[in-house]
């Protein structure tokens, strides 16, 4: 089958179901270098686990993910050595409560990555001053607030230096005031060229930084394009609803 | 009346005479209840640990194993281990009878209460983990064990003092800890003050676990 040479990430007629509900039903998604996506949707419509197939954790049922041009579902494929390269930050944050915020980031980059003590907190510190945490080097994730665990596991996610980032609602449980915060450091990601797929209900953040929006319903996208079109002129009355019932 | 009392609890003569049996007791059941401790949260620990990758047919195995444990007294493992089993060729002395039955009986309760604790980590700390790469085990090494083990803190304290206070059963087969040493103490000098002395003994030797559980439990509590 021919692919998309130039694509980071390329989902081709995905399939999942869990038991007899089918809540993929064929996507195909793809996403090209320094692109950010965003993925809007009714809750039930999949994009949730569209997003947690691109690194299974969910398995899919048929269909197939390549991550710069190489298959994951592959039956041989090291899928610790992919996942290292496909950060995912999700909605209820999960950082390890019993280490500090530099031992949530230094984890993986020791143990997946294999750097030794000093050029793993090195780099675990470089990725804290990103998102502008540095002096919470020390504090456990319960000393922080909700706003700064947050930006702690996107320091956690691009320390290991990934070639896409997933965003999993990462603002929906958050207070609103802790909310811009967050944006803000995803959006200095973007700005620095990193590819994203966001999947969000922050419209504004959507129209202001997304390439592209896709529009989620009932396991298959209806309709996708520049976020101009899509809020302010999309096909279906179905999404006309849709945001004007998000942005009230 | 008083010095009746006196007389049969606190008999000094006869405390000082049984006092060196009461001591060698007193050693014998430290070790008996440090190896009764160390191998059975070990293999509770173990078993936990295995039970996690969640093979159908070895969790039936371990699940079944452990409830019998759970299930029969101590002391019948203890007299099945020591009278029974030497009937179809396996010997063991008392001490060890003893030993392997509490730490078998430690390691069934500890395997529950590893398992309830590796179990109540968040799904969503398995997944944030896999996703940064690290494999099942190093997620369960780094990441769910080290939470799961301070939940488990409190109670297995707890279960641990309780199996390890039933060293005492020995005295049943003739293990040379404190209780025997002061039943036959109190047998030869037809005085109950060896027995005193063994409940001193067991003071001495449990309330400072007792002590060292509750800070056990403060230390390794922490806000989530």
């Amino acid at each position: 089958m021919s692919h998309d040479q130039a694509a980071i990430l390329e989902v081709r007629g995905l399939h999942k179901s869990f038991g007899s509900l089918e809540v993929l039903k064929g996507v195909d998604l793809v996403v090209r270098p320094r692109e950010l996506v965003f993925v809007i949707g009714p809750s039930g419509s999949g994009k949730s686990t569209l997003l947690r197939c691109c690194n299974r954790l969910e398995e899919p049922n048929a269909g197939s993910i390549r991550i710069e041009g190489v298959d994951i579902l592959a039956p041989r494929v090291d899928i610790n050595a992919v996942r290292q390269r496909i950060g995912m930050v999700f909605q209820s944050f999960n950082l390890y409560p019993h280490l500090n915020a530099l031992g949530n980031v230094t984890l993986a980059l020791r143990k997946v990555a294999g750097k030794p003590r000093e050029q793993a907190e090195a780099a675990a510190m470089q990725a804290l001053a990103r998102v502008g945490l540095a002096e919470k080097a020390k504090s456990y994730p319960n000393e922080l607030s909700g706003g700064q665990q947050q930006r702690v596991a996107i320091a956690r996610a691009i320390a290991l230096e990934p070639v896409v980032m997933l965003f999993d609602e990462p603002t929906s449980a958050l207070d609103p005031e802790l909310v811009g915060s967050v944006l803000a450091v995803m959006r200095e990601l973007r700005e620095s060229g990193m590819t994203m797929v966001v999947v969000s209900h922050e419209m504004r953040f959507a129209r202001s930084a997304a390439d592209r929006v896709i529009f989620m319903d009932h396991g298959r996208i209806l309709e996708e394009g520049p976020p101009a079109q899509l809020f302010n002129a999309p096909d279906h009355p179905r999404i006309r609803e849709f945001i004007a019932s998000i942005e009230h | 009346m008083f010095e009746r009392l006196a007389d049969t609890f606190f008999n000094w003569q006869i405390m000082g005479q049984y006092f060196p049996k009461i001591v060698e007791g007193f050693f014998l059941t430290i070790e008996l209840a440090l190896a009764v401790v160390v191998a059975g949260i070990a293999t509770g620990l173990l078993l936990a640990i295995v039970r996690a990758f969640r093979i159908g047919v070895v969790n039936f195995l371990i699940v079944a194993a452990v409830d019998v444990l759970r299930a029969l007294p101590p002391l019948v493992i203890i007299i099945m281990f020591y009278f029974a089993l030497p009937t179809v060729g396996v010997r063991m002395s008392a001490f060890v009878a003893t030993w392997l039955a509490l730490a078998l009986v430690l390691a069934a309760f500890a395997e529950e209460i590893f398992w309830a604790g590796i179990l109540a980590v968040p799904r969503g700390q398995w997944e944030a983990a896999r996703s940064t790469g690290l494999s099942f085990l190093q997620t369960l090494r780094f990441v769910v064990l080290p939470q799961a083990v301070r939940i488990t803190i409190p109670p297995l304290t707890n279960r641990t003092i309780a199996i390890t206070k039933g060293t005492a059963l020995g005295a049943v087969v003739a293990v040379g800890e404190i209780l025997y040493q002061a039943q036959s103490a109190y047998s030869f000098s037809y005085n109950p003050s060896p027995l005193t002395l063994g409940a001193i003994a067991y003071l001495v030797l449990f309330l400072p676990v007792v002590y060292l559980g509750r800070w056990v439990e403060t230390r390794f509590a922490w806000k989530r």
